[in-house]
C-alpha cells in the first residue's frame, strides 16, 4: 500500500486519503456561458504527467494539494492549499442589465 | 508395498535437525496408518516409510511426489482433514491427522483417470481454446459437466470447523526477506547502529542453503558459517526474526504481507533487502516427473532436516560442482551412488569432485539424462538412461530408485520483479541479473549473483550497510562493494522434445516440451501469449520451475535469446494463501448514542443509520405496525420523545460565519436574527440536493448547524474544501459526537419542559417556533430549539454527550405523569411523511433539484453566489421530466406499495415511490414518489406497479398531508 505524506499528519497509508480531482479555478459563474460552466463541471483535463490534485486526509478532514505523476503514480510533492489559494475570494452581485430604452 | 507402520520409517537416518527422534507422531495417509516424528513434514514422514507418491497431477493424473521439498510446486498438495491443497512438503504432520492425496478417482494407487495420460495426444496445447468455442449447446451439456468433475485439486468441505485469522501491523526500519547467509549478514550490518530490523524466512530455521548444502568435501563448512551467523543474530536485540513465515508479495512503498500460521502481518519497511536466493530447476527428459526424481537440494533437505534417506541406489545428474556435494551427502546417508552424470566435459578440481572420485564413484562426463522409467504398478523410478546426445548407440541405462537433479537454478526473482525490477539473462553462461530496482530496495546474495558463502555474506553486509546509510544510520565507513560471483553454467541440459514426450516443463499443468514448441508454432511467439494459450506458469507454482525452461524453448523456437524472451509478469501472491488470511477479522466501527442502553432496556428494535445504531420502535418485532402506530398517535395527541443524538452538528464561528453560511447553503443567512433557527438546504456544484438541517444563530459570528445523520462527515469536509479556496475568516468544527440530543414532541411538551426549565421562558410569545435558546434543562446546560420534524409542538434539547443519559432519564421520569412515550425512527418517518418533509437521500437521488422537490422557497436567488446556484439556474431553464409529489391511496383495502415500486405514466416508467406508510393518524396510505411532470398536479392519477406486478391507483395530493397551516407546530 502506498504511503502519502500529509502536510499536517506526516506519512500515512493511502487508504486514509481521498482524491477529489484536479485543482481547477472556478470561472466567474455570473459571467460565463452555459457551455463554459458545463465544461468546468464535467470535463477533466486528465493529463498524462505531473498534475495538481486535491486530497483529503479523511480521519482529520484536512485538505491539501498533491503534485502527482499520473503516468508513474509518483507523488512528487504535497503542500498546504494556502500555497495556491492565498487570497480571500469575493463574489459580487452582477449589475442588473440596463434597459437600453431608458 | 505396505509400509511398516510401527517404526518411524525404514528410511530414517540419524542427524535430522528438525525432528525429535524420541517423539513419534501417528497419522493416516489414504486410510493407512503411518508413524512419523515430531517436526516431520507430511512429505518427510511419508518418505521415511517409503511412501513417495503424494498426489496425482492435474491433467494426466500422473503420480507425483517430492520434487523441491520446499513447497515450490503443486506435486505435494494433499488434503488434510477439511483443508484442501496443503503443501505436504511444508506442513508439519500432527498426531491423529487424516491425510489424503488429491486429484484421483478411485484411489491414489489405482486412479481410474490415470488413463487420461494415454490420450495426451488428443489433448494438445491450447485444448480449451480449440475445443470449447464451437457450440454453446455442446459446452453446456458435455464439456462443462465433464470439466467440473475433473477440475480443481482438493475437496472443499462445507463442514470445515470455524477458525480465526488475525491481522497484525508491523513497522520496521529495515526488512530483510530471506534468512540465508546474505540475508543474515544484511540484517546484522543494518542493525549495527540500533535500527529495528525484521528478518523473514520461509523455512523453519535460519540458514538458507547453509542448512542443507555441502560446501566442502568434509561437510563441515556450511554448519560452521551458519552457527556463527545465527549466534550473532541471537545476540542482536534489535533484529526480529520470523521463521516459517512467507512474504507473499510486494506492494507500493515496501508494504509487505507476511503470512505466518493464521496471521497476516502487514509490514511497512523503510528499507527492504531481498535475499531470496535461488530455486533449483528441473531437467526435461522423458518421464522427468516420476516419484524418485527430485532436486539435489530436496535430497539434501530430507537428509539434513528430517533424517530421511532419499533412496537406496541413486544417480546424480549435475552440471556444476554442487552436484558432487549432493553425492557425498547421499553416500554419508547410506545411499549407493550408481554414478554421477556430469554435462561438463572437462574435469573440475573442486575438493568435492575429487572426494567423489576418491570414493570410487563412476563419473560420466559430457553426458546427460535422456529418459527415466518406472516400475510396473508402483510408478516409482527404477531406471535412468543417459547418453551423449549422439544417438541411441551412445546410451546407457542404470537401475536406481533415486535421481538427484542439480543442473542449475534461477533467482527467486518474484518479489524483486513485483517491485518493478527487470530480469536480465546472459545466454553465453546462463547467468541472470536483476536490474532497475526502485529506490529503498536492495538485493543481496545469490539473488544478486553473489553465489557461494563468502561472496553472499560480503554482499549481504554491503546491502545492509546501504540500507542503514540511506536512513542516515550506517555504522562505520562504506564497505568495499564485493565483486559478484555468478554461478556460471556453460553446459545446459538441452530442452529438445523427447520423441515419447512426457518431458514435463510445467508439473502443475502437465505441459511438455512439445506443447510449448507447438504454442509458438501456432503463432504465439510472445511469452505472455504462450502463457495464456498453454497455461504454462498459471498453476500453484506460478512458474517457479517452469519459467526458465519455457523461456529457453520459446527462445529456441523463435531464434532469440532467453534475455530477449524474458519471463512473464510477476504478481502477488508468491505462494498460495488461505482465504481466511485474506478475509480475517475486520473492523466494523459502530456508534452508540449516550442513551443506547436505555433504548435496549425499553425493548427497542435497533436499526443502523450509517455507523450509528438508532431505535426503530419500542416493542417486539412481530408487533411492529402496532408499536409504530401507538407511538405515532402518542406524539400527535399527547407526548413523545426521540433520541436525535445522531444528527450531525457543526459549529461555524468567526467574523465571516454569516457570509460562509450564505455561500454553503441555498437560503439567505446574512440577516438571520440571533436566537433564531433557519432551515438549511445544501446543493452541490451541479445543483443537486445533498443535505439539509437547521442553522441556529447564537451570535453575530456563531452558527450551530445540524446535518443529516449520515451526512455529517461529508458536509463537514465539503465546507472545509470550499473554504480552503475561499479563505474566509471562519472556523468550522465537527461537534456531532460532542452533543447528545432529544426531541420532545407533542401537545403537552411545553407543559412537561416547564417542570424542568427555570431560565428559559417557554411561552409561545417569548419562545416562538424556530426560536433557539441557551439555558438549563433539569440543571444540565442545554441548547433548546423550537424546531420539529414531526409537525407538533416540540423542543429539541442538545446537551453535552456526557449528560445525555441523565437528560433522557430525567425527562422520562418527569414525563411519567403526562404519559410520555419514547418513539423510534420508524415512527418519526411516519410523522414527518404526514407533514410532507423529505429525507435527503431517501426522497432525493443523485439528480434531484430543489425545483423537483418543491423546495424553491428555500433558494435565495438574490445572493451573488451559493454552491450550485449557476447549475440551478440552468436546470430551471431545462426542466426535468419528473416531479416529486405526495400521493394518497384512500381505498382501505389497497395493498401497501413498497419503496422503489415503479410509477407509470401512459404505460411508460415515469418514476418510483420513495417513501410510503399506512398512516393511522390519517386513516390512509400516504407517500412520496417521482411522477411524470405532466401528471403531477393534485388530483392526477399515480399508477403504481407493485412487486407482484399488480397495479394500485394513487392520487397526487397537496403537501403536507397533515395540518397544512402548521398550527400545531407553532402552538
Amino acid at each position: 500500500m502506498k504511503v502519502m505524506r500529509c502536510p499536517l499528519n506526516g506519512d500515512r497509508n493511502i487508504n486514509e486519503f481521498q482524491c477529489a480531482g484536479e485543482v481547477t479555478v472556478m470561472p466567474d459563474a455570473a459571467d460565463i456561458s452555459d457551455d463554459v460552466w458545463r465544461d468546468y463541471l464535467w470535463l477533466s483535463a486528465n493529463e498524462a504527467g505531473v498534475v495538481r490534485e486535491w486530497w483529503c486526509h479523511l480521519p482529520t478532514s484536512y485538505w491539501f494539494i498533491a503534485e502527482r505523476n499520473t503516468v508513474t503514480d509518483e507523488i512528487v510533492r504535497t503542500y498546504p492549499s494556502e500555497e495556491v489559494f492565498n487570497k480571500r475570494v469575493e463574489f459580487v452581485q452582477p449589475e442588473p442589465a440596463k434597459d437600453p430604452a431608458a | 508395498m505396505m509400509p511398516d507402520s510401527t517404526s518411524p520409517g525404514v528410511n530414517r537416518v540419524p542427524g535430522g535437525e528438525l525432528v525429535d527422534y524420541e517423539q513419534p507422531v501417528a497419522f493416516t495417509f489414504e486410510g493407512r496408518s503411518f508413524q512419523g516424528l515430531a517436526g516431520d513434514t507430511i512429505a518427510s514422514a511419508l518418505a521415511a516409510s517409503n511412501q513417495w507418491v503424494l498426489s496425482r497431477s492435474f491433467k494426466y493424473h500422473r503420480p507425483r511426489g517430492i520434487f523441491s521439498l520446499a513447497g515450490w510446486e503443486a506435486n505435494t498438495l494433499v488434503q488434510v482433514g477439511h483443508e484442501p491443497n496443503v503443501p505436504a512438503d511444508r506442513e508439519r504432520v500432527i498426531e491423529g491427522a487424516s491425510i489424503e492425496g488429491q486429484n484421483y478417482r478411485g484411489s491414489l494407487e489405482e486412479d481410474r483417470d490415470a488413463i487420461l495420460g494415454r490420450f495426451a495426444r488428443f489433448m494438445p496445447v491450447g485444448f480449451y481454446y480449440r475445443a470449447f468455442y464451437r457450440s454453446q449447446w455442446f459446452w453446456e451439456n458435455f464439456w462443462e459437466p465433464a470439466i467440473r468433475k475433473k477440475a480443481g485439486l482438493g475437496r472443499i468441505s462445507p463442514d470445515a470447523p470455524h477458525r480465526y485469522f488475525d491481522k497484525v501491523f508491523g513497522f520496521y526500519d529495515v526488512a530483510v526477506i530471506g534468512g540465508g547467509p546474505a540475508g543474515m549478514a544484511a540484517a546484522l550490518e543494518a542493525s549495527q547502529s540500533g535500527l529495528d530490523v525484521l528478518l523473514v524466512d520461509e523455512n523453519r530455521t535460519l540458514g538458507g542453503a547453509l542448512a542443507y548444502e555441502r560446501l566442502d568435501d568434509e561437510g563441515l563448512a556450511a554448519a560452521q558459517h551458519r552457527a556463527e551467523l545465527r549466534a550473532s543474530i541471537e545476540q542482536q536485540p534489535t533484529i526480529t526474526v520470523m521463521t516459517d513465515a512467507v512474504c507473499n508479495g510486494w506492494f507500493a512503498d515496501n508494504w509487505l504481507p507476511v503470512i505466518k500460521d493464521n496471521r497476516l502481518y502487514k509490514i511497512r519497511a523503510r528499507e527492504l533487502v531481498l535475499a531470496t536466493g535461488t530455486m533449483g530447476q528441473p531437467a526435461t527428459f522423458h518421464n522427468n516427473d516420476l516419484p524418485g526424481i527430485m532436486l539435489g537440494s530436496a535430497a539434501q533437505r530430507l537428509i539434513r532436516a528430517y533424517g530421511v534417506r532419499p533412496g537406496r541406489r541413486a544417480v546424480v545428474y549435475t552440471n556444476d560442482d554442487d552436484g558432487y556435494g549432493v553425492a557425498l551427502d547421499l553416500l554419508d546417508a547410506g545411499t549407493d551412488i550408481v554414478g554421477v552424470v556430469d554435462l561438463r566435459t572437462e574435469p573440475s578440481r573442486d575438493a568435492r569432485v575429487l572426494a567423489v572420485a576418491d570414493r570410487g564413484i563412476a563419473i560420466h562426463r559430457g553426458q546427460g539424462v535422456n529418459s527415466a522409467s518406472a516400475g510396473e504398478g508402483n510408478w516409482h523410478l527404477v531406471e535412468v538412461t543417459i547418453g551423449t546426445g549422439a544417438g541411441p548407440a551412445s546410451t546407457r541405462s542404470f537401475d536406481c530408485d533415486l535421481l538427484c537433479v542439480s543442473i542449475g537454478s534461477m533467482p527467486a526473482y518474484q518479489l524483486a520483479l513485483q517491485a518493478g525490477a527487470r530480469l536480465g539473462h546472459n545466454d553465453s553462461d546462463a547467468t541472470f541479473s536483476i536490474v532497475g530496482l526502485p529506490e529503498h530496495i536492495a538485493i543481496a546474495g545469490s539473488l544478486n549473483s553473489a553465489c557461494g558463502v563468502g561472496p553472499a555474506i560480503a554482499d549481504g553486509r554491503y546491502a545492509g550497510w546501504c540500507a542503514a546509510n540511506s536512513l542516515g544510520a550506517a555504522a562505520g565507513a562504506e564497505p568495499e562493494r564485493p565483486g559478484l560471483a555468478p554461478r556460471r553454467l556453460t553446459f545446459l541440459h538441452p530442452v529438445r522434445a523427447h520423441p515419447k514426450g512426457k518431458d514435463f516443463v510445467d508439473f502443475d499443468e502437465d505441459l511438455q516440451v512439445a506443447d510449448i514448441a507447438n504454442a509458438v508454432a501456432e503463432g504465439y511467439s510472445e511469452l505472455e501469449l504462450v502463457k495464456r494459450f498453454s497455461t504454462v506458469g498459471m498453476g500453484p507454482s506460478q512458474g517457479r520451475h517452469s519459467a526458465l525452461n519455457t523461456a529457453r524453448i520459446v527462445a529456441q523456437e523463435t531464434d532469440r535469446t532467453v534475455g530477449e524472451v524474458g519471463v512473464t509478469t510477476a504478481r502477488p501472491p508468491v505462494y498460495g494463501e488461505r482465504l481466511g488470511v485474506l478475509a480475517g477479522r475486520s473492523f466494523e466501527p459502530e456508534r452508540h448514542t449516550a442513551m443506547h442502553h436505555r433504548h435496549l432496556e425499553a425493548g427497542a428494535q435497533m436499526l443502523t443509520a450509517g455507523v450509528w445504531w438508532r431505535p426503530a420502535f419500542y416493542g417486539p418485532p412481530e408487533r411492529r405496525d402496532e408499536c409504530v402506530s401507538r407511538e405515532a398517535v402518542a406524539v400527535r395527541q399527547n407526548l413523545g420523545m426521540i433520541d436525535v443524538s445522531t444528527l450531525g452538528g457543526l459549529e461555524v464561528r468567526g467574523p465571516d460565519a454569516a457570509e460562509f453560511m450564505n455561500r454553503m447553503y441555498t437560503f439567505a443567512y446574512l440577516k438571520q436574527p440571533i436566537g433564531r433557527a433557519r432551515y438549511v438546504l445544501m446543493t452541490n456544484d451541479a445543483g443537486t440536493i445533498i443535505d439539509d438541517g437547521v442553522a441556529c444563530r447564537f451570535a453575530e459570528d456563531w452558527y450551530y448547524v445540524t446535518t443529516t445523520t449520515t451526512g455529517a462527515e461529508r458536509v463537514y469536509q465539503t465546507m472545509l474544501w470550499w473554504n480552503a479556496q475561499w479563505r474566509l475568516n471562519v472556523d468550522v468544527a465537527n461537534v456531532s459526537v460532542a452533543f447528545a440530543a432529544v426531541n420532545v414532541a407533542g401537545p403537552r411538551s411545553r407543559e412537561l419542559l416547564d417542570t424542568l426549565v427555570d431560565d428559559i421562558d417557554l411561552s409561545a410569545e417569548a419562545f416562538p417556533y424556530m426560536g433557539v435558546r441557551e439555558g438549563h434543562v433539569a440543571g444540565i446546560p442545554a441548547r433548546v430549539f423550537r424546531v420539529g420534524f414531526v409537525g407538533e409542538l416540540g423542543f429539541e434539547v442538545h446537551v453535552a454527550s456526557g449528560h445525555g443519559e441523565a437528560l433522557w432519564d430525567t425527562i422520562m421520569d418527569a414525563g411519567q405523569v403526562f404519559g410520555i412515550v419514547p418513539f423510534g425512527v420508524e415512527t418519526q418517518r411516519v410523522l414527518r411523511l404526514e407533514k410532507g418533509h423529505i429525507i435527503v437521500s431517501q426522497d432525493t437521488d443523485a439528480m434531484t433539484t430543489p425545483e423537483e422537490a418543491h423546495m424553491t422557497w428555500a433558494i435565495s436567488r438574490r445572493k451573488p453566489f451559493f454552491v450550485g446556484k449557476r447549475s440551478i439556474e440552468v436546470r430551471d431553464r431545462f426542466l426535468s421530466k419528473r416531479k416529486l409529489v405526495g400521493f394518497a391511496i384512500d381505498d382501505p383495502f389497497a395493498p401497501l406499495p413498497q419503496e422503489s415500486n415503479l410509477v407509470l405514466h401512459e404505460g411508460e416508467i415515469a418514476g418510483f415511490v420513495t417513501s410510503v406508510v399506512r398512516s393511522s393518524n390519517l386513516g390512509r396510505i400516504i407517500g412520496l414518489a417521482y411522477t411524470a411532470r405532466d401528471a403531477s398536479e393534485p388530483g392526477d392519477a399515480v399508477p403504481i406497479r407493485l412487486d407482484d406486478g399488480r397495479s394500485v391507483d394513487a392520487t397526487v395530493v397537496e403537501l403536507p398531508f397533515y395540518d397544512p397551516d402548521n398550527r400545531r407546530q407553532e402552538m
